[in-house]
């Protein structure tokens, strides 16, 4: 029997093909251009009949990577049931733009239900609300049922439009209640728009539009869980209309913190979005303060934007069409191309890469896998959104494409070779055939496409069967086409049941070829734990497109073959059974018994250290020649990604030129940078009085008030005689009567805009860089400079230190400085506590963003602790019993606590 | 005698074979067709098999009973065209309350006469579900190929018309709404509006709704375009009973679609393929023994509750599958959460 099934609540959409919304799933994108009242050419289409280049317009927004298409006929010259059925009938006849669902979007009902009736699959109606009343609502809502569509509910009742954040959450709440309880809506097709209004109108009434939609989104999606939250973004940049640079500017650094908010979806022209991390620094900071209402007392920053919007305008399309990029090497011509998505040039710099590099293969291995990297890591933060992800697919394939005919001619070359030599020719028509398919459900296939291509260079015949395909399809084809090897992809978590499915399915065929896993979501582990034990005559799991070419190579030969499978399959084994055994042998004690398990310290026999002072102690510009003699250098290499330990790394074999080449670079700018002293080192650091009063609350006395830190315990049951350590155990007991401490700093590097401004105004990306691996090295050194001084002079409790570089790298000192959010106290909201007490964001100028991050990015903060005994540790999963007792200390609702600590939840 | 959800909790249902190929058998001609009442009905009525549920009742019935006698658990109504729509081919658009109702009754007597006579095994009785077609007129393709965006009928016909046949079955005594052979899902989706309709307007019980879609070739979509997902996704709100596979495909095209369906659908299963693709001749040759074997696979992996015949199968194929599911426990339905972990 097969196992239990669990279906989840998720909203489930469909086209041609289903649309899932999962916990997981990115931003999704609703395209608005088939909207007459945003789309000025489409608008003119309809009007004129031209319906076929409408659907023009309609297969644009799904090219770009719109995921739902809205279709809006509200115009007054028009009759909208008539144009909304036309349309709608047309579109189903196009299956790649029909694929996708339909949102039906129309202010009169009548036109809502004429597009219903036309598509077969899941819709969205945008959008029903209570503004005529309870009554008409359910009506309205029972016929949406009726045809099985998920609906928008705008934030809209008898009294009007939602304007304030009360009045959003009230009115979706009222509704959430009506449709669940009334009408029988399932809560995850509902979609609530807490409307978008137009900021920085000069109206100082409605500045905090934005952070009112992105504080409701959050309160809604908090307190009904299942429902989504829509809006139509460019609404927000209504005032800067005519002037489409700073509107997109705009719109990203909106979705940006509404999707961090929790918005799902949004209509937005997919492509158009830029990305949030290539706006000029300058025009992302006043779009964040006019966006979070920041420092606009006065319409402050309103007038700021204003201001700098003028001067865009001014200069016109230069601006928008900075061409300066072209002057940059082919490396870095071809990456601009593919994180900004722009075919223009892409053939002739991919020919001139191609004559630089010695085979066409180089330039696929290095600089245009080098810029996919770079998509993918801004993909991966939320700093782009699919639709430019597709966008740079698209340039990779042109790009790829132009390299082909090259790479096909070579691989011809070396056939005719081997005839005229008579050896015997293991490409061509006698070379193994390796199927590629990226699993059913799964679109993502930058990676599979690598790998097509990498493996295709190395002569092996290539069957990609694309995106999206079931598992009977990739193995009647493997079976059909006699293929050698089946490797699948896979980018999303579904896609890994996916891929045991089709393990399982080969056994059941009786299939004999090796199967490849590989994709960002796949794992060593999972393909050890789930997918080998489903199929017995090889799985692999492939980590990148290099191990590709030499996994298959192995499989492919007869002699190496069986010991290479006995050898994995002995590895799988065993990181199956660890794994079961981890799980099985994973046990933790109550809280109330790790909290008894403490570290044990003799307090009797202990004189706490008393510091030099209590209060702060700022620190207006540390020198800077001072803290280059603290850099640990070996994680600046980790950020260029070069692995190894340092001094060493500059002589490794093989990356040691370009590492020795980094480092002086690095020294030289580093050189600059002190003599003309372009950064500046702020920190503060303080003491006070502390001591424990509950197992795990430290209290802090100050002149003004106390205050009360929250640690974290450990809960997973040690070894007899190990303790489950809290950072709260290194501070003595109020019951001791001793007079312990507790220390905290924060330290910053300031002044690196200008500079990196400077570096991106010359397109030096790469001492941009440089610049920016610094400054993090600067503050973690003065974090370690000014830890060493507070040992040997403002706490003053180990006077007598002698360590060198390498000791303090290797933390042999005595007392430890964790950093909130880091493995010891990983609650990143204790944060707010360090900054009260420190004063840090006046005394230092960061600035702590809403997730808790710190502005400048190089800058470090954290507590210190003086005990010999005090350690650093990580406090690992904790039980739900000690996030009961943890979100009552904090006074945290159990939601917010569980949000924060989730990444130490089971 | 249970509820149909009883039964499905603890067995694999079986559904009856196909009806076309039965009444095939008796080689009827235009005059049994059109029996005393049509006589002299103004066009030729030859084909029009759902007539014969008010013109030879007896063979109607005969065929429920060999189904009966076979194993079914639930037997179709003989109704499958019988909608004003499908009818105006035969000029009898009027005729549908009276066919539905008529074939409802030729159904339920069938089950009253073999339960009350046969030696029926213990079985307690059986279960009649009012089949609803998929209509020769369609809502999301145009017949035309010069004008995509023409439609030969609208949403509102399609609703009228099916509005109709579910009066007449629910008149007729049905246990269960049976929406099948979809080809395409709007025309369901319209089924599923006046199904809902129909029982808001009269305040009736809700009877349970099966809905059964056609995949029609390897590509795994139906005929209008969608994915077995999309598909399923675009009926969920009909809250059936039971969502599955019919026609078109035999068994041994139609598992991985019904694996997938298995592993997807929240309610139970049904699967009732034909026997086999036609040969060269047209005709469903695959043997009542072979499709019961791919059919016996699928229980036992769990994908399915409810199992029978479409095209080709006769009272044969019937007895065969149901002698190879008996022992094999139905599959179990999923959990359905309902809040996010």
């Amino acid at each position: 029997m097969s196992e239990e099934i669990i279906i989840k609540p998720y909203l489930r959409l469909a086209g041609l093909e289903p649309l899932i919304v999962r916990p997981e799933t990115n931003f999704i994108n609703v395209g608005e251009r088939t909207n007459v009242t945003g789309s000025k050419k489409f608008a003119r289409l309809i009007r004129e009949n031209k319906y076929e280049e409408a659907l023009s317009v309609a297969r644009q927004q799904v090219e770009n990577g719109a995921q739902v298409l809205d279709v809006n006929m509200d115009d007054a010259l028009l009759d909208g049931v008539q144009a909304m059925t036309t349309f709608l009938n047309l579109l189903q006849a196009e299956p790649d733009i029909a694929k996708i669902p339909i949102m039906i979007d129309s202010s009169k009902f009548s036109i809502i239900e004429a597009g219903l009736k036309c598509v077969q699959g899941k819709c969205i109606v945008n959008s029903i609300s209570m503004k005529e009343g309870e009554e008409k609502f359910i009506e309205q809502a029972f016929i949406c049922q009726s045809f099985g569509a998920s609906v928008v509910v705008m934030a809209f009742d008898e009294k009007g439009q939602a304007d304030t954040l009360a009045r959003k959450v009230e009115i979706c709440e009222r509704a959430y209640k009506i449709l669940t309880e009334q009408v029988g809506y399932p809560p995850q097709d509902i979609i609530f728009d807490p409307n978008i209004f137009a900021i920085a109108t000069g109206i100082e009434d409605h500045n905090n539009y934005a952070v009112d939609f992105i504080e409701a989104t959050r309160i809604i999606k908090q307190k009904m869980p299942l429902v989504k939250v829509s809006g139509g973004v460019s609404n927000v940049s209504f005032s800067f209309r005519g002037n489409d640079h700073v509107r997109e500017a705009i719109h990203a650094v909106f979705l940006y913190y509404a999707i961090k908010a929790g918005m799902d979806m949004g209509i937005v022209n997919a492509g158009q979005l830029v990305v949030y991390d290539e706006i000029e620094p300058q025009l992302r900071t006043l779009c964040e303060d006019v966006i979070l209402n920041r420092n606009n007392d006065n319409n402050e920053a309103t007038e700021q934007l204003i201001n700098f919007a003028e001067t865009v305008k001014a200069k016109g399309k230069e601006t928008v069409k900075d061409e300066a990029w072209r002057n940059t090497s082919v490396e870095d011509r071809l990456k601009h191309s593919l994180v900004n998505g722009i075919t223009d040039y892409i053939d002739a710099d991919t020919e001139e890469a191609r004559q630089k590099y010695p085979k066409p293969l180089d330039v696929i291995e290095g600089p245009l896998m080098d810029g996919m990297n770079v998509v993918g890591d801004l993909f991966g933060s939320g700093k782009m959104f699919l639709p430019q992800v597709v966008k740079s697919a698209r340039v990779m394939k042109k790009s790829v494409a132009v390299l082909t005919p090259y790479i096909e001619s070579e691989k011809e070359e070396r056939r005719q070779a081997h005839i005229t030599a008579g050896t015997v020719n293991e490409e061509g028509a006698g070379a193994a055939k390796i199927l590629l398919a990226t699993v059913k459900g799964d679109v993502h296939d930058i990676g599979k496409n690598i790998v097509g291509v990498v493996l295709g260079c190395n002569g092996y015949d290539i069957i990609d069967l694309g995106v999206m395909v079931a598992t009977d399809k990739i193995l009647d084809t493997a079976l059909r086409e006699k293929v050698d090897i089946i490797g699948l992809s896979g980018l999303i978590t579904p896609s890994l049941d996916e891929m045991v499915h089709v393990a399982r399915e080969m056994k059941r065929r009786g299939m004999k070829q090796p199967l490849l896993i590989g994709g960002a979501t796949t794992s060593r582990m999972h393909t050890a734990v789930k997918i080998a034990p489903e199929f017995d005559l090889g799985v692999v799991h492939v980590l990148d497109a290099s191990r590709s070419v030499t996994v298959a190579g192995t499989l492919l030969n007869k002699d190496n073959k069986p010991a290479f499978l006995e050898s994995l399959t002995k590895e799988y084994t065993k990181l199956k059974d660890d794994f079961a055994n981890k799980k099985s042998t994973k046990q933790y004690l109550s809280f109330e018994e790790a909290q008894k398990n403490k570290v044990k310290i003799d307090w009797q026999n202990y004189t706490p250290p008393v510091p030099t002072f209590t209060g702060t102690k700022v620190f207006e510009d540390f020198p800077l020649a001072t803290l280059r003699e603290y850099i640990d250098w070996k994680p600046f290499f980790i950020a260029w990604e070069m692995h190894g330990n340092f001094p060493e790394i500059l002589t490794d074999k093989v990356v040691g030129k370009e590492a020795t080449k980094l480092y002086n670079d690095a020294n030289a700018l580093l050189d600059k940078i002190i003599n003309e002293k372009w950064l500046t080192a702020k920190g503060v650091v303080g003491f006070w009085q502390a001591n424990t009063t509950g197992a795990d609350t430290i209290v802090v006395h100050r002149e003004s008030s106390n205050i009360n830190l929250e640690s974290l315990r450990q809960q997973i049951k040690k070894a007899p005689g190990q303790p489950n350590l809290s950072l709260s155990d290194f501070i003595a007991p109020l019951s001791t009567n001793l007079h312990d401490h507790i220390g905290a700093f924060a330290v910053t590097i300031h002044g690196i805009e200008e500079h990196i401004k400077n570096f991106e105004a010359n397109l030096d990306d790469y001492n941009k860089i440089i610049l920016q691996a610094l400054a993090d090295r600067l503050a973690e050194a003065f974090a370690e400079a000014l830890h060493q001084s507070v040992r040997k002079e403002y706490w003053g409790y180990d006077t007598q230190e002698q360590l060198t570089g390498e000791d303090l790298i290797k933390e042999k000192y005595v007392g430890i400085r964790p950093a909130p959010g880091y493995p010891a106290c990983p609650d990143h909201t204790e944060k707010y506590k360090l900054f009260d007490l420190l004063n840090a964001t006046e005394n230092t100028g960061i600035i702590l963003t809403e997730s808790l991050a710190m502005y400048p990015a190089s800058s470090v903060c954290g507590w210190y602790f003086s005990h010999p005994q005090s350690q650093y540790f990580g406090v690992g999963k904790i039980q739900q019993d000690q996030l009961n007792d943890y979100a009552k200390r904090k006074g945290m609702s159990l939601e917010e606590a569980q949000r924060w600590l989730r990444p130490v939840m089971d | 005698m249970k509820t149909i959800q009883e039964c499905l909790e603890n067995r694999i249902l079986i559904i009856d074979g196909a009806m076309g190929t039965m009444i095939q058998r008796h080689k009827l001609q235009e005059e049994d067709y059109r029996g005393e009442r049509f006589k002299n009905w103004h066009c030729d009525v030859k084909g029009n098999n759902d007539l014969l549920s008010i013109t030879q009742p007896q063979i109607i019935k005969d065929i429920h009973k060999q189904y009966l006698d076979a194993g079914a658990d639930i037997i179709e109504t003989n109704t499958f065209s019988s909608t004003s729509i499908a009818q105006a081919d035969y000029d009898m658009q009027s005729l549908p309350y009276e066919l539905n109702v008529a074939s409802a009754k030729c159904a339920r007597e069938a089950i009253e006469e073999y339960f009350s006579s046969s030696n029926t095994d213990g079985r307690e009785g059986a279960f009649v579900a009012g089949a609803i077609g998929p209509l020769n007129k369609t809502l999301s393709l145009s017949p035309d190929v010069n004008n995509p965006g023409y439609r030969a009928v609208t949403f509102d016909e399609v609703v009228a018309a099916y509005y109709g046949q579910i009066s007449g079955l629910v008149d007729g005594g049905v246990n269960l709404l049976l929406i099948e052979t979809i080809f395409d899902t709007l025309n369901a989706k319209a089924a599923i509006y006046a199904v809902k309709k129909y029982f808001r307007d009269t305040k009736k019980k809700e009877l349970p709704v099966m809905i059964s879609g056609t995949i029609t070739d390897a590509s795994g979509r139906t005929l209008s375009g969608q994915t077995l997902e999309a598909f399923y996704i675009s009926v969920m709100h009909a809250k059936p009973l039971s969502i599955g596979l019919n026609c078109a495909l035999g068994a041994a095209e139609m598992r991985s679609h019904i694996e997938e369906l298995s592993s997807i659908a929240a309610c139970y299963t049904s699967a009732y393929p034909n026997a086999g693709l036609p040969n060269a001749m047209g005709e469903y040759d695959e043997q009542p023994e072979q499709t019961a074997h791919f059919i016996e696979e699928w229980a036992e992996q769990g994908f399915v509750n409810i199992v029978g015949g479409c095209c080709g199968t006769t009272p044969d194929h019937i007895k065969h599958i149901a002698d190879h599911v008996r022992k094999i426990q139905p599959r179990k339905l999923p959990v359905v959460e309902e809040v996010l972990v």
